[in-house]
C-alpha cells in the first residue's frame, strides 16, 4: 500500500510540474463530458416531453369520434351515443390566453372518462375526481405551466376576457402549456356552450355501422395513434442527428483527451524507468496510472455535467422550436433531469478517459524501458502505428463503400457517416507524413529541410488535434453545404408553393360565399381558389388528401420531380393525382403507377401522374382535382381559399376582409408573412446544428492550442540547436507559426474532399431516410473561402501563445539543453 | 552474493541478430566493487541492465542472495530491485516533480526500509542538507549524481550497479562522487559494480573485468 501511494503522489507530482498537461487533459474530458451529455440532456427533456404528450388528450392512443373537418359538433351527440350504448367520453379543446400567455384548454368529463381512458386524468392526480368537479372545481396545470403563469397553486387565474378559472392544482405529467378542467367550465371559458370538440372511445364501443345511425353521418371514427410513439418515430432522425453530433464533439473531445495523455505518458517515460529502477513493478505503476485516470475522470466527469446542464439549457430553447416546427411536438424549455443522466455523464467521462489513455498506457508499457527519452523515440514507434492506422483507416473507407452501395436505413447511413469520418481521420496522419516527407526531399536550404523534417518529428504530438480539426471542418463544410442547399432550394420552392397573394379560412362555409362574392366584386381579384382538405390514413400513413381547382397558377409554379405529359390535364380529370415526394419514396410510388384511396367501404383508384417536393412535411400528401374530391368528402369545410391579385392591392383586400368580415390574425395570411413564419421555422430547425457546429469547430481550435502548448516545453531540445547555430529566438518562432500554419492548411486542404462527401451523404442518404425527401446538390466555393480563413485564424490563435512563449523563452533554458541533455 | 552463470544476451537488429554477450560467468561477493570496463558496445551496459532485471537473458542465469533473477517475472523482479539493489545512471535518473528530500527517500520508503537516522547520515555524508527542498532541474550535475547515489543507498542495498555514473561529470565532480560511493559501499558493505570507460576511475575499485565483443577478456 506504501509503495501505491508513493508512486501515485510521484505521478501526481508530474502534474504540478506540467499544469498545462493536466489543464489539457481536464479541458478535453470536460467538453467530451459535457457536449455528450448536454444533448443527452436535450434528448431526455425531449423524451420527458413525447411520455407527457401520450397523456394529452389531443393527441392520445385513444380512438375517438370527431366530424370529419374538425368543427365542433353538438353535446346531444354524446347523449344520443351514450344512450344508445356507446362507451364515449366528451371533450372540448380550444386556445385561451392567460396574461397574453396562449394555452391550450381542454375540457374533460370526468366520470365517463375514467371509463374509457387507459390514462386517465385522475391518475396524473392525488386528489381525484370529486374535487375537479365540486365548485369552483380544478384547473390542472404541470410545474412549468405555472412558473410560465408566475402563479402559485390554489390561486385562480383570469382569461383575458375577465372571466376566472378554476384553482390551479398541480397535475403531475401533464404537458407544458395545457390547461385542464370540467368540460362545462371549459365551455363557458371557450364560450363554446353545448359544443365538443371529438368523443373519446372506450374498449367497448360498438360496431362502427351503428354510428352512423345515431349521428346521422356527423361523425366518423379516427383511430386512434400513439402520440407518444408517433412523436417518437417522427422526431427519431432529429434526435438521432443531435446524438451523432454530441458524439462527434464527445469523440472530438476525446482526441484532446488522447493527446494530453499521449503526450503525459511520453513526459513520464523518464520517470516510469525510474521507478521500474527503483523497484515498482509495472502491474504496480499500471495500476496506480489507472486510479490515477481514474480520480482525474470522475472530477472531470462531474465539471463536463454541469457544463453540459449549462449547454443543455442553453440549447433547449433552439431544439424546443426546431422541434415544434418540425413537428409541432412541445418540448418543455426548463431543464428536469435525474440521477442516472448526472451518472452517464460520468460514466462516459471515465469510459471516455480509458478508451482515450488505452493506447497511450499500451504504449507506454510497450515502448522499449531503456531507450533513450528523446523526442525521436515516440516518433519511431508512432512508424508502425501509421502503419496500422493506415490499414484501419481503409477497412473504413471500404465499410463506407459498401454501406454506400448497401446501406437503406437511416442507421445504415449514420455508420455510412461514421466510417467516412473515422476513416478519413485516420489516413489524414499517414497522407500529411508523405506530404512531409515529399516537402523533405524536394528542400534544399538546410532550413528548409530541417522545417519538413521537425514537422514530421512533431507530427505524432499533434496528429490528434489535426484529426479533430479535419473532422470539425469536414463537418462544417458538409453541414454547412447541407443548410444552403436546404436554404436556396427551399426559398425557392416556398416562392412558388405559396402564389397565391392572400390565404383566408372564413368561419363558415355561409360566410365564405359571402368573401367570395364580395372578392368577385371587386376589380383587383384575378382568382379565388378554393383549398379543400381531408385527413386520411393512406396504407396506415397519416396522409392529406387537397382538393383544388385547375388555374394557371398551378401550372406555372407547381413545382414537380417527375411527371408525365399532360400532368395537370391528367389531374383536372379527375382520374389522377399527384403525390408528395415523401408517399412516393415511403410506398415506392412512380409516375405511372395506380393509387387506391378507401372511402366509406369503397376504393379510389388513381392514376399517378406526377410527383411534388414537399419539404418539411412528416405526412403525405394527395392532390386531386376538387370536383372528384368533393364527391367523395362532401362534409370538408369550404371555408379556405387562396386570393390571386396584384401586390399593390394586398394591404387593401387585407384590411377589408379583416373589417368586413371580422377575420381574426389567425385566419387571414398574406403570402409574405407566411413565407417568413415558414422560413423562420426552417432558421430555428438548423439553430441547433449551427450551434453544435461551431463549438466543434471551437473545441477542434482548443484541441491545436492545448497541443501545441503542450509540445511547446519538449520543443526546446529541438530549438535550442538552431539558436545555437545563429538562428534567434524571433525567427525559430516565426518558423514555428509557419509551421503549424502549413499543417493546418493541409489539413483543411484535405477537409474539401471529406466535407463535399459528407454533404453529399447527408443530402442523398441521411435526409432521405431521415425525413423523405431528397435536397437538389449544391456546392458553395464561398463558404471554403470563409472556413480556410476561419482555419488560418484558429491555426494562428492556437499557435499565437506558444510561440510567444517560444520568443520569451530565457537564453539560460536553452543552454540547458546542452548543459544536462535535459 | 552475485552469481552469473553462461549469460548471453543478442539484440534484433534489421540486419538480424547481434550478439552483445557471451557465455558469460562472474562471481562477486559483499564488500567487493568491480569495475566494468571495455569500448563502446562490448556489452557493458547491457549486463548490468541483465543483472538489475531490467532485461532478459537469452540463455544462461544470474543469481543475487541464491535467488534465480532469471527465473523471476517482472513482479520478482521488481521486488528484488526495490530492496536489494541500488541502480546509479549517467542521466542520474531523478524524479524531477519531486523535491530532494523525498527523491532521497523514494526508494527506501516503497521498499519498507526507509530509516531515517540512516537517510540523516546519507544527507550529511552526501552534502545534501542545504539542497532537500529543491527540485532535480535546480541542482548541479555533481549534486544530482550525489541525489542518485543518497537514493541508491537509502534502502541500504546488497548491490549497487552503476552505468558510467561519473559520464556527465568533470574530473574533480567525478572523484568525488565516486569516493562518496566508495565510502558508503564500504559502510553498508554491499557489492558494487560500475560500469565506466575511466581507468583513472577503475583504479579507485578492487577488482577490473573487461569485456571485449561480448567477452570476458
Amino acid at each position: 500500500m506504501t509503495q501505491l501511494i508513493w508512486v501515485l503522489r510521484t505521478f501526481f507530482s508530474y502534474w504540478r510540474r506540467s499544469p498545462v498537461q493536466f489543464i489539457t487533459l481536464i479541458f478535453g474530458l470536460v467538453v467530451a463530458t459535457a457536449l455528450w451529455s448536454g444533448v443527452q440532456a436535450i434528448n431526455q427533456q425531449a423524451r420527458q416531453s413525447y411520455d407527457k404528450a401520450a397523456l394529452n388528450f389531443n393527441g392520445s392512443d385513444t380512438s375517438y369520434l370527431a366530424t370529419p373537418n374538425g368543427t365542433l359538433f353538438s353535446q346531444s351527440l354524446f347523449i344520443d351515443l351514450r344512450l344508445a350504448g356507446w362507451n364515449v367520453s366528451p371533450l372540448l379543446e380550444g386556445k385561451i390566453e392567460l396574461g397574453g400567455t396562449p394555452l391550450t384548454l381542454i375540457g374533460v368529463e370526468p366520470i365517463s372518462l375514467a371509463q374509457i381512458s387507459r390514462q386517465s386524468a385522475f391518475k396524473i392526480t392525488t386528489k381525484g375526481a370529486a374535487p375537479f368537479i365540486k365548485y369552483p372545481g380544478l384547473t390542472y396545470v404541470s410545474e412549468e405551466t405555472l412558473n410560465l403563469l408566475q402563479m402559485k397553486e390554489g390561486e385562480r387565474p383570469s382569461s383575458n376576457d375577465g372571466m376566472l378559472l378554476p384553482p390551479l392544482h398541480i397535475a403531475e405529467n401533464l404537458a407544458p402549456k395545457i390547461l385542464m378542467v370540467d368540460i362545462g367550465i371549459a365551455q363557458l371559458l371557450l364560450k363554446k356552450p353545448g359544443r365538443l370538440s371529438r368523443l373519446l372511445i372506450g374498449p367497448s364501443a360498438l360496431s362502427k355501422s351503428s354510428l352512423s345511425k345515431v349521428s346521422h353521418n356527423t361523425l366518423e371514427y379516427f383511430e386512434g395513434i400513439s402520440a407518444e410513439g408517433d412523436l417518437k418515430r417522427l422526431t427519431d432522425s432529429f434526435h438521432l442527428n443531435l446524438t451523432a453530433f454530441g458524439f462527434l464533439s464527445f469523440f472530438v473531445g476525446l482526441f484532446i483527451v488522447h493527446s494530453a495523455t499521449g503526450l503525459a505518458f511520453e513526459g513520464r517515460r523518464q520517470m516510469i524507468r525510474t521507478l521500474r529502477s527503483c523497484g515498482v513493478s509495472l502491474r504496480n505503476i499500471t495500476f496506480v496510472l489507472l486510479f490515477e485516470l481514474l480520480i482525474i475522470s470522475i472530477f472531470s466527469g462531474l465539471l463536463g455535467v454541469a457544463l453540459g446542464y449549462f449547454i443543455a439549457a442553453s440549447l433547449l430553447p433552439d431544439v424546443s422550436a426546431s422541434l415544434n416546427g418540425l413537428y409541432g411536438a412541445q418540448v418543455n424549455g426548463d431543464l428536469n433531469l435525474d440521477t442516472w443522466w448526472w451518472g452517464s455523464g460520468i460514466t462516459m467521462s471515465v469510459a471516455g478517459a480509458l478508451v482515450a489513455a488505452g493506447s497511450g498506457l499500451w504504449k507506454a508499457s510497450r515502448l522499449p524501458l531503456l531507450a533513450s527519452a528523446l523526442p525521436a523515440a515516440w516518433f519511431y514507434s508512432q512508424q508502425k502505428w501509421l502503419r496500422i492506422q493506415s490499414i484501419i483507416a481503409l477497412i473504413l473507407i471500404t465499410l463506407f463503400l459498401i454501406t454506400l452501395q448497401f446501406g437503406d436505413t437511416l442507421y445504415l447511413g449514420f455508420i455510412m457517416m461514421g466510417c467516412l469520418l473515422l476513416g478519413a481521420a485516420l489516413l489524414q496522419p499517414p497522407l500529411l507524413a508523405l506530404l512531409l516527407k515529399f516537402g523533405e526531399l524536394r528542400a534544399k536550404h538546410p532550413i528548409a529541410q530541417w522545417f519538413w523534417a521537425d514537422s514530421r518529428q512533431q507530427l505524432p504530438g499533434l496528429s490528434f488535434a489535426l484529426m479533430a480539426l479535419l473532422l470539425a471542418l469536414g463537418v462544417n463544410i458538409g453541414v454547412g453545404a447541407m443548410v444552403e442547399s436546404f436554404r436556396s432550394t427551399f426559398s425557392e420552392w416556398l416562392d412558388r408553393r405559396l402564389a397565391p397573394e392572400i390565404y383566408f379560412a372564413a368561419n363558415s362555409d355561409a360566410q365564405a360565399l359571402e368573401i367570395r362574392d364580395w372578392l368577385e366584386h371587386r376589380g383587383d381579384v384575378h382568382a379565388i381558389l378554393p383549398i379543400r382538405r381531408a385527413q386520411i390514413s393512406f396504407r396506415d400513413w397519416p396522409t392529406q388528401i387537397y382538393g383544388f381547382k385547375d388555374h394557371d397558377t398551378y401550372r406555372q409554379n407547381w413545382q414537380l420531380l417527375d411527371k408525365e405529359k399532360n400532368v395537370w390535364d391528367q389531374v383536372k380529370s379527375g382520374k389522377a393525382a399527384l403525390i408528395s415526394e415523401q408517399l412516393a419514396r415511403r410506398f415506392n410510388i412512380s409516375v405511372g403507377d395506380k393509387i387506391s384511396i378507401s372511402k366509406a367501404s369503397t376504393d379510389w383508384t388513381l392514376h399517378i401522374s406526377g410527383i411534388f417536393p414537399d419539404y418539411g412535411n412528416p405526412k403525405g400528401v394527395i392532390m386531386v382535382n376538387i370536383q372528384p374530391f368533393l364527391e367523395r368528402w362532401p362534409a370538408t369545410p369550404k371555408t379556405r381559399h387562396g386570393i390571386r391579385t396584384d401586390k399593390s392591392s394586398i394591404p387593401d383586400i387585407m384590411k377589408g376582409l379583416k373589417d368586413k368580415f371580422d377575420l381574426s390574425p389567425a385566419q387571414l395570411f398574406d403570402q409574405a408573412t407566411l413565407k417568413a413564419q415558414s422560413a423562420n421555422i426552417f432558421e430555428k430547425t438548423f439553430a441547433i446544428t449551427t450551434s453544435l457546429n461551431t463549438l466543434t469547430l471551437s473545441i477542434a481550435g482548443a484541441a491545436m492550442l492545448t497541443s501545441l502548448l503542450t509540445l511547446s516545453s519538449s520543443r526546446i531540445t529541438s530549438l535550442a540547436p538552431l539558436w545555437a547555430i545563429g538562428l534567434t529566438r524571433r525567427h525559430l518562432a516565426w518558423i514555428e507559426l509557419l509551421k503549424a500554419l502549413m499543417l493546418a492548411i493541409f489539413t483543411a486542404l484535405l477537409a474539401l474532399p471529406l466535407g463535399l462527401l459528407l454533404s453529399w451523404c447527408l443530402v442523398a442518404v441521411i435526409n432521405v431516410q431521415a425525413f423523405g425527401w431528397r435536397l437538389p446538390y449544391h456546392i458553395y466555393p464561398a463558404q471554403w473561402g470563409h472556413l480556410l480563413i476561419m482555419t488560418f485564424i484558429v491555426a494562428i490563435l492556437a499557435t499565437l501563445m506558444p510561440i510567444i512563449r517560444l520568443a520569451r523563452t530565457p537564453p539560460a533554458q536553452l543552454l540547458k539543453v546542452f548543459s544536462n541533455e535535459r | 552474493m552475485l552469481n552469473i552463470l553462461n549469460v548471453s544476451k543478442s539484440y534484433a537488429t534489421p540486419q538480424g541478430l547481434l550478439p552483445v554477450l557471451n557465455n558469460i560467468s562472474l562471481n562477486a561477493e559483499r564488500g567487493q566493487s568491480i569495475a566494468l570496463m571495455g569500448e563502446s558496445g562490448s556489452g557493458k551496459s547491457t549486463l548490468l541492465h541483465l543483472i538489475a532485471g531490467l532485461d532478459n537473458v537469452d540463455t544462461g542465469s544470474i543469481f543475487l542472495n541464491q535467488k534465480e533473477i532469471t527465473k523471476l517475472p517482472d513482479v520478482g523482479r521488481a521486488k528484488m530491485r526495490r530492496s536489494e539493489v541500488g541502480l546509479v545512471f549517467q542521466q542520474f535518473n531523478l524524479i524531477p516533480s519531486l523535491k530532494i528530500k523525498d527523491n532521497l527517500a523514494f526508494q527506501a520508503r516503497i521498499a519498507k526500509r526507509f530509516d531515517q537516522a540512516w537517510q540523516s547520515e546519507l544527507i550529511e555524508r552526501l552534502g545534501l542538507g542545504s539542497l532537500l527542498d529543491r527540485y532535480p532541474e535546480q541542482l548541479s550535475g555533481g549534486q544530482q549524481q550525489r541525489v542518485a547515489i543518497g537514493r541508491a543507498f537509502a534502502g541500504k542495498p546488497d548491490l549497487l550497479l552503476a552505468d558510467e555514473p561519473t559520464g556527465n561529470l568533470d574530473e574533480a565532480a567525478a572523484n568525488e562522487v565516486l569516493k562518496l560511493a566508495i565510502d558508503l559501499v564500504e559502510k553498508t558493505d554491499c557489492c558494487f559494480l560500475m560500469v565506466t570507460h575511466s581507468a583513472h576511475l577503475a583504479s579507485f575499485l578492487n577488482t577490473k573485468i573487461t569485456l571485449k565483443s561480448g567477452h570476458l577478456a
